[in-house]
């Protein structure tokens, strides 16, 4: 191909990512702006928050004890060639709640719940259910796309925490049960090292962060879905590998706001 | 089928839809030039033609879910296109649709299928709603799968019942998009016989976009025939069925060749054959 063309082909990339970027803000919106009844008629978002929070606690629940545990023993591996094992109970709580807790658990959801949001908003377009919605006068954006996105974002920090949670009691299970570090240490050392506001809260502000991006994605891809089975596929995927990628920069963004004083 | 239904006279002569120019293009791509029809109350009228000739462009027009490049669509004398988002949702709810597949809601039953727009623009007592909806089904023979999910209908219970759920709110104008699409001559003798006798009873009136020319013709009071994004050709059952116009004498006749060549255009047969295979498109071909 000669330089022109590849030129062309650049720049169209480029302007069309840049309008799907405004289709998808301004979408987002529209999605806050009718989100009244999704808050109206809680029961709409409580039942959402079922489906994308509850029925995510198996995978979140099981990876953060399989987390908790790898920390315990390559915390405790790296720790005692300094003499130091017993603070492996700070060392599992702050990788935790700082980091993999919100990171891990907001890759998790993306694969387990945006996908399925995705897949669910886009097959209700290829059957022209959502057509069929507006044309009984329910908007669908307030009906179907604003309950599970607030369904998301609320579900996000809790299953962070519960993440966190049971990564501690893997960490313990390890360290404390199998290896034999002390528990007194390691409790008592993790609760003076762990700060409310600078570890919990910050964490739980990313997992915030990260519900609205990734439910913002999942919604979003949804509906933008070309209405076939090829095109609801690829908005699937585009919704796992455009949050994972979303959800690790704003990650570094936010710890560099957080932890750094920039 | 025994009709438990009593015909109620239409209200007034004017006519609910009325269409007048209208044009319209998917960017630079026309795909209606020039429309014009009118649909009076209290009329079944089928809009008839081949695939991709503007049928169901015209039912969305109609619906408003488009909006013309040119000309407008009336119904109950308001312009369409012109209507802000509250006017467009409020003659909607006077308006029922029932899409190809039906389009029920896959996560609700039957029941809440129906209750669906009662529940969402009326402030009716779920016992009420309850009444209404097995109403509803009644009418169309299924009130036994209220309890059903969307998933265990059949084709032909599926567009029954999304007949229902469309007469919910007791609209002026149903619109149909080819109702008749994949049923078996019993649902599909059913559905037909549903959407005359719903008409007649309800005192509404109806707009039929379909392929099948024997059963629509059974049930319409008028047919506007569409090719190539224009009306060709309009008429009663009766005209249409006696035209002596060569198209629509092939479509409702169906015959291979006439003015729609069985062939799509193409160059001449020999020069492509002796010409080299295209290469396969892709980086991994």
């Amino acid at each position: 191909m000669n330089p022109a063309g590849m030129l062309r082909r650049l720049g169209r990339s480029v302007t069309d990512r840049v309008w799907r970027l405004g289709f998808a803000s301004r979408f987002l919106l529209m999605t806050l702006l009718y989100s009244g009844m999704a808050l109206r008629r809680l029961q709409l978002t409580i039942r959402e928050t079922y489906f994308t929070g509850v029925l995510s606690l198996i995978i979140i629940l099981v990876s953060g004890l399989f987390v908790g545990m790898v920390l315990g023993l390559q915390g405790y591996d790296t720790l005692q060639r300094y003499g130091s094992s017993e603070a492996l109970g700070i060392l599992v709580a702050l990788s935790l709640v700082r980091e993999l807790g919100p990171v891990v658990a907001a890759l998790l959801f993306a694969s387990r719940a945006g996908s399925a949001i995705t897949a669910e908003i886009g097959l209700m377009k290829a059957t022209e259910q959502l057509s069929a919605m507006e044309m009984m006068a329910v908007n669908p954006i307030a009906r179907v796309v604003a309950p599970r996105f607030w369904a998301g974002v609320i579900s996000m920090p809790l299953l962070a925490a519960l993440f966190s949670a049971m990564g501690v009691l893997g960490g313990y299970l390890v360290g404390v049960q199998l290896i034999g570090v002390d528990e007194g240490s390691f409790w008592s050392q993790m609760q003076a090292a762990v700060d409310f506001r600078q570890d919990i809260m910050n964490g739980v502000i990313k997992s915030f962060v990260f519900g609205i991006i990734v439910s913002w994605i999942a919604v979003f891809e949804g509906y933008d879905a070309d209405p076939t089975a090829e095109g609801v596929s690829r908005a699937t995927t585009r919704t796992v590998v455009t949050s994972s990628l979303a959800i690790l920069a704003a990650d570094f963004v936010l710890t560099a706001f957080m932890f750094r004083g920039l | 089928m025994r009709s438990i239904f009593t015909p109620v006279p239409p209200v007034s002569d004017e006519p609910l839809v009325q269409i007048r120019d209208l044009n319209f293009a998917y960017d630079s791509r026309a795909i209606l030039s020039g429309i014009n029809m009118t649909i009076p109350r209290g009329k079944v009228v089928a809009i008839m033609g081949l695939s991709g000739c503007g049928k169901t462009t015209t039912l969305r027009l109609i619906g408003g879910q488009l909006r013309p490049n040119s000309g407008d669509v009336r119904v109950a004398g308001q312009v369409v296109h012109e209507l802000d988002d509250d006017g467009l949702y409020r003659l909607r709810r006077r308006m029922g649709m029932l899409f190809q597949f039906g389009a029920l809601f896959t996560d609700m039953t039957v029941y809440d299928n129906i209750a669906f727009q009662m529940r969402e623009h009326t402030d009716l007592s779920e016992e009420l709603i309850h009444d209404l909806v097995l109403m509803k089904l009644h009418a169309v023979g299924l009130r036994g799968a209220h309890q059903l999910m969307p998933s265990e209908l059949s084709g032909g219970m599926a567009r029954r019942v999304a007949l229902a759920r469309a007469i919910a709110l007791d609209p002026m104008l149903i619109m149909y998009d080819e109702p008749f699409a994949g049923l078996d001559p019993i649902s599909l003798s059913i559905v037909g016989e549903l959407i005359r006798k719903l008409n007649d009873a309800l005192g509404i009136s109806s707009i039929v976009v379909t392929h099948d020319v024997q059963e629509s013709l059974k049930i319409v009071d008028y047919v506007y025939f569409m090719s190539g994004g224009k009306v060709v050709a309009e008429g009663t059952a009766e005209e249409i069925k006696h035209s002596k116009e060569p198209f629509v004498h092939q479509f409702v006749w169906g015959e291979i060749d006439g003015p729609v060549n069985f062939h799509y255009p193409a160059r001449p047969y020999g020069a492509e054959l002796m010409e080299q295979p295209a290469r396969p498109q892709g980086w991994w071909s």
